[in-house]
């Protein structure tokens, strides 16, 4: 395959609650920032990901067309997908051979609506959605099915929120303290937070990667693999399309410093290690990951931003970003890189 | 370069107003099982899936690849969801091929689909996003002074759009899949509907169907059965509000087509391709693309339809199928297109085959004319 790295990441301030910013207002500032980290005005391909129902609105990604200035016409794509999909399209577009760079960007204000609702409508119309499961309720089968010690949990909980608070990026949010169950035996510090956010990535293939930056995060692998839709299909406790991802990805042919893992519940967490095989050395999300800040949509491409901020920045020399769709982790996405 | 790509099975539905019959996941099976039989293969020979639609708001159903993982035999496999507005179909083609293109995979299964009968597309299409303007007008509304402003530049006279209607429905007639099939239409017919947007009248614009459409795209190694060669693709995109756009012969579809042209070493469209299947979807957009597509002169693309140059027997048939005119699963519709490109050149379009179709152009546009998605197809290897 065709060399092809990360050589720019950016992201908004996410924020917990509704700025007043509307999409193409979140996006502007974003866009401007990732130009001027990778020196490129125009690129080869352009591709995102957001998702209709968070605004509740069809074509909520036209109006992000105009903020990114698509003038004179530019080649894009989209997918209703996390952009981290989006960042999968435009790898593939750059193996081509005859575009050297790609903006990725993904964008989502779940505060907008009642994501936990607005999730049910992901299951099969006809069977599943009638019955009302929500999103919460069938990550809580998920927690039990793995049956999770609530220790690590909260362990989990504590050093991502911990994380969070030193990323001016992610949310400030507490020490998780005793209370209710929000569905058993979810706590509700155990579910990723609403969050309003956005990030972008800048693709460069071969040589143009090392005039752009110094420390270019080379993209060793990247594959992805989606599983049965019903619940009562899967083990619940195990994730074998992460697994077979990973593998395909290569995430297993050397020593991984940081994974950022897409979380959007504590036992996710383990579930995804198990997948992965990750060792005691590998630092998982020193972001905060999205426990700490969950802007549906982009959270997965952050993902992949911040492990590749690890290479950027010189402090990894090779690291994994997760990215997940679907219920119950459904549908996996790794990405593995590396310094050279 | 990119690795070579060809169209080895397509797969439709019969394209109707309601598929009671079937579920979301059977409709899109239904085509995907066509296409693969298309080309003596098994869900068991495919490596990777992508799917495409509309708006969501369509059925009511989010982010639906979830769900059609099983129905679409993706469980095991990377799976990808394309939403590109009323191009879509067409973007879901062009990311199958690239998938292909690019080295990742040897054979890949695209689908598209709109169930239109679960929904209401004009309501979904109405609702706006937070703090900005409705225009409750659906997309007729919103394309009709586009149109207008057409003819005030050209001059065209008002029956062009009426001679699209007829022509495009005497196509449908001799395919099996369109959906509207009105035996004897004529321009007394088309004229005697309700106008709907000026100049639009009911029978110039396109249907509601339920359907979908499939296509099953291979490596050079991998060819089975009677291939269709990619020649070129391209996408290309613009702001929906940019002051000095042109929105009647918008420069991202120019841009695109002549992408799409070098890629495929055509200079001469109307000349150098034997068959056209193009997105219109409103009877003037005929005219309209074929200036836009560089078929005709500025100003001269009305004449083009007039002269008959574009009917099944002229010089450059365009929507033999007859087009989104007669069917329009809108997600599937821009597949389509490409789906009836690739039939062409294989020879395979049955009763309203173009003769000797050596090349032809598939083209989806979406948005308020704004995405748009091309490729050629040929029956030789490029």
């Amino acid at each position: 395959m065709r060399d092809v790295a990360v050589v720019a990441f950016a992201q908004t301030t996410h924020t917990g609650h509704d700025a007043g910013l509307t999409e193409p207002e979140l996006i502007g500032p974003l866009i401007n920032d990732i130009r001027a980290r990778s020196g490129l005005r125009t690129f080869g391909f352009t591709c995102s990901g957001s998702c209709d129902y968070l605004a509740g609105a069809p074509f909520s990604f036209v109006s992000a067309l105009d903020a990114i200035g698509a003038w004179p016409p530019i080649s894009e794509s989209h997918v209703e997908m996390d952009a981290a999909w989006a960042l999968y399209e435009a790898w593939v577009r750059l193996q081509h051979g005859d575009i050297d760079s790609a903006l990725v960007y993904g964008f989502g204000k779940s505060s907008q609506g009642d994501l936990r609702e607005i999730m049910t409508l992901q299951l099969d119309p006809y069977y599943l959605a009638p019955l009302g499961l929500d999103q919460v309720s069938f990550a809580a089968l998920q927690a039990a099915a793995l049956a999770a010690d609530r220790t690590t949990l909260d362990e989990i909980v504590r050093r991502s929120r911990a994380a969070g608070r030193a990323n001016p990026h992610a949310l400030d949010l507490p020490e998780p303290m005793a209370g209710e169950f929000e569905v058993e035996p979810l706590m509700p510090y155990d579910i990723a937070p609403i969050t309003d956010g956005a990030a972008a990535v800048v693709l460069a293939a071969g040589d143009l990667a090392g005039e752009l930056c110094e420390r270019p995060a080379w993209i060793s692998g990247i594959a992805h693999r989606i599983e049965p839709h019903y619940l009562g299909m899967r083990d619940l406790a195990r994730s074998v399309s992460t697994a077979d991802a990973g593998r395909v990805a290569g995430s297993g042919k050397g020593r991984l410093d940081v994974a950022e893992l897409h979380t959007q519940f504590s036992h996710e967490e383990p579930i995804l290690r198990a997948a992965l095989d990750l060792g005691a050395d590998t630092i998982v999300n020193p972001s905060g990951g999205p426990l700490a800040a969950n802007p549906v949509m982009a959270t997965g491409l952050i993902r992949i931003g911040e492990a590749a901020a690890r290479i950027l920045d010189g402090s990894a020399g090779r690291t994994l970003g997760h990215a997940t769709s679907g219920p119950c982790l459904q549908h996996n996405l790794v990405t593995v890189m590396e310094a050279r | 370069m990119s690795n070579r790509c060809a169209v080895i099975g397509v797969g439709q539905t019969k394209y109707q107003t309601r598929r009671l019959d079937v579920s979301i996941a059977g409709l899109v099976r239904e085509a995907a099982l066509r296409a693969l039989q298309d080309a003596g293969l098994t869900f068991a020979d495919i490596d990777a899936v992508v799917i495409g639609k509309a708006p969501d708001l369509f059925e009511g159903v989010m982010m639906p690849e979830a769900y059609l993982a099983d129905a679409l035999g993706a469980a095991g496999k990377p799976m990808m969801r394309v939403h590109t507005a009323g191009s879509v179909g067409g973007s879901t083609a062009l990311v199958g091929a690239s998938l292909i293109q690019g080295g990742v995979h040897e054979r890949v299964l695209v689908v598209a689909f709109e169930k239109q009968s679960e929904s209401n597309a004009t309501w979904a299409l109405s609702t706006h996003v937070p703090f900005s303007a409705s225009l409750v007008v659906g997309a007729g509304g919103y394309f009709a002074p586009h149109i207008r402003e057409y003819m005030r530049r050209t001059g065209a006279p008002g029956h062009i759009g009426t001679l699209v209607a007829v022509k495009d429905r005497l196509n449908a007639l001799k395919n099996p899949y369109a959906h509207l099939r009105i035996p004897g239409i004529d321009r007394k017919t088309v004229e005697a509907t309700p106008m709907l947007w000026e100049p639009i009248r009911y029978l110039e614009t396109c249907p509601s169907s339920d359907g979908a459409c499939a296509m099953v795209l291979s490596s050079e190694a991998a060819v089975t059965g009677t291939p269709a060669w990619v020649h070129g693709t391209a996408m290309r995109s613009e702001p929906i509000f940019r002051a000095g756009r042109d929105t009647v012969s918008p420069q991202a579809g120019k841009d695109c087509a002549a992408d799409v042209y070098r890629q495929a070493g055509i200079t001469d469209p109307r000349g150098e391709l034997d068959v056209a299947e193009v997105y219109v979807p409103f009877s003037w957009y005929e005219p309209m693309w074929l200036e836009n597509l560089g078929f005709a002169a500025d100003g001269e693309g009305w004449k083009l339809t007039e002269s008959g140059a574009t009917a099944l027997d002229g010089d450059i048939p365009w929507n033999a199928s007859g087009g989104v005119l007669s069917a329009n699963p809108i997600g599937a519709s821009g597949l389509i297109r490409f789906a009836e490109a690739a039939l062409q050149v294989r020879g395979r379009a049955g009763e309203h085959q173009v003769d000797g179709a050596r090349r032809a152009l598939g083209h989806a546009y979406g948005g308020g004319a704004q995405f748009f998605a091309m490729w050629i197809v040929g029956s030789e290897k490029p």
